[in-house]
């Protein structure tokens, strides 16, 4: 689904922003990305979603080579991901159910089919009643949701989730995080860049860490550890 | 409603402000141009008026046959510069004299003899009334045996090419600065739109937009801002001219497809604007 092969990523302006990082995250995988700020954890998701190009390295999304893709071709590997932001990244002008339209309207879907399918992920992320509302007449974590709709109405098959909960209470940190996991049940891939410790000890998932760019740990690959001794 | 249309239409219903002072500063640029484009197709319209003036006299010698004369009309009149070609007898020429030299009406009243020559009035086709072609026809005419002379003002006429030449050269490269100056403050309005939604822009690709998909709207904005902006330009224009009719002097105003060419003007900009403006954008970030 998502491969790494020694993928170093240099910054504009020298140093390494990523330095050989491997590893493979299989279809309808849940795994978290830890680490502190800086360590290198929106790079790899930029990386995914082809917003950068690796310096060296192989990287792979659903086969295909984000090294070699033509620019033309990026956004068609971005409607075949859900992405979510800290800061929601909500079209602030429109409502929720125009928020989540555009992105079925980009792809060029058809119109008749459009409302069903927005009100759809509305109703599965709990805001079917807070269609009409707009960004600014939101909760944070309500707006999350939105965000969160607006990346499954293409049916991904991965979702993108950078510090998804960064900006949110602890009870819509738990909201948030659980409709991640339901997400996850039905099918979808969840890459979850996160700082929040807590969090990663709740749920039995997967968790790579980086530190200053480098992969350290790896659950899927080393030993078990006591998370409680992680950063 | 198409996507296209709607979404550069919400751009307007969500920065009305912003649209607004775009469309204005391209109606004040275009204006600008526009008020220029008066000046010069007034002086075009002056000019021409003192074009029409330009004739070639070929004063005939006395005692011509009116069989030759007619011939010779007829000849004269196929030239390909000539517009009209009039026979002018002895005794119109008397007439003509009296009646517009008054100061000379008891000399010529006095006469027992008709000093003047018949002779053939040439005006020339728009477009061969300068000094070339005029003493081209002159030329030939004097080939005629039965011409005694040939006058059509050389200096005059040579004075009008001058004219004429200057009001190019000064309506070219006046015309050519006012342009880049309305092209570059339009682009820069169509700019700051640009910029004002770089966020959006950014949304748009992260949920899978395609640059063309980005771009339309804009391009259908910026050119609806220009055409906006040209319909006001030209209402301007017409107030001024309408001022200047008034209380100034007669003038004349654009005729439909000038005015329709520089509102058209006003929606390329702001196409081509919106293009780069996107484009350049797009390519950045």
């Amino acid at each position: 689904m998502i491969k790494f092969t020694n993928v170093f990523k240099a910054f504009p302006k020298g140093g390494l922003a990523l330095k050989d990082v491997s590893f493979h995250i299989a279809k309808g995988e849940f795994a978290f990305l830890t680490g502190h700020s800086g360590a290198g954890k929106s790079t790899v998701l930029k990386l995914i979603y082809a917003d950068e190009r690796p310096t060296s390295g192989d990287v792979r999304v659903s086969g295909h080579s984000v090294n070699e893709m033509r620019p033309r071709d990026v956004p068609l590997l971005r409607r075949r991901l859900g992405i979510v932001f800290q800061d929601f990244r909500l079209l602030e002008e429109r409502t929720a159910e125009e928020n989540v339209a555009f992105a079925l309207e980009v792809t060029g879907a058809r119109p008749s089919t459009i409302a069903a399918r927005v009100m759809r992920v509305l109703t599965q992320v709990g805001l079917a009643a807070k269609a009409q509302a707009y960004p600014r007449e939101l909760s944070g974590g309500e707006q999350q949701r939105v965000a969160i709709a607006r990346a499954l109405v293409n049916e991904p098959t991965v979702l993108l989730a950078d510090e998804p909960t960064g900006n949110l209470d602890e009870r819509a940190t738990r909201g948030v995080f659980q409709l991640l996991r339901d997400i996850n049940a039905s099918g979808t891939a969840v890459v979850m860049a996160t700082h929040d410790l807590d969090l990663v000890r709740q749920a039995p998932y997967r968790v790579i860490e980086l530190q200053e760019g480098a992969l350290v740990y790896d659950s899927a690959v080393d030993e078990p550890r006591d998370q409680a001794a992680a950063p | 409603m198409n996507l296209v249309i709607r979404e550069a239409l919400l751009a307007f219903k969500r920065a009305p402000l912003l649209s607004a002072l775009s469309v204005t500063t391209i109606a004040f640029s275009l204006f600008v141009l526009g008020l220029f484009g008066l000046v010069v197709v007034n002086l075009q319209d002056a000019l021409r008026g003192v074009e029409e003036r330009v004739e070639i006299v070929a004063y005939l010698l006395p005692g011509t046959p009116i069989e030759t004369t007619a011939q010779a009309l007829k000849d004269v009149e196929a030239f390909p510069e000539v517009q009209t070609a009039t026979y002018v007898s002895e005794d119109e020429a008397l007439a003509r004299a009296r009646a517009e030299m008054v100061e000379f009406r008891d000399v010529l009243r006095e006469l027992e003899r008709n000093p003047l020559p018949a002779s053939i009035e040439i005006k020339l086709k728009p477009g061969f009334r300068d000094a070339e072609h005029v003493s081209t026809v002159a030329e030939r005419l004097r080939g005629f045996g039965f011409v005694d002379d040939v006058r059509f003002g050389r200096d005059w006429v040579e004075k009008l090419d001058r004219l004429r030449q200057l009001a190019a050269a000064v309506g070219i490269v006046v015309g050519a600065a006012f342009a880049v100056v309305a092209i570059i403050i339009i682009g820069t309005t169509i700019r700051m739109a640009v910029l004002q939604r770089s966020r959006e822009i950014a949304i748009m690709r992260l949920v899978g937009a395609t640059d063309g998909f980005i771009r339309r709207p804009f391009l259908l904005q910026g050119a609806i801002k220009g055409l906006l902006g040209g319909l006001v330009a030209i209402g301007l224009s017409f107030a001024a001219y309408a001022l200047i009719n008034r209380y100034l002097l007669q003038s004349a105003f654009f005729t439909r497809e000038q005015a329709a060419a520089i509102v058209a003007f006003g929606a390329l900009i702001g196409l081509l604007g919106s293009a780069t403006s996107v484009g350049r954008h797009l390519k950045r970030v």
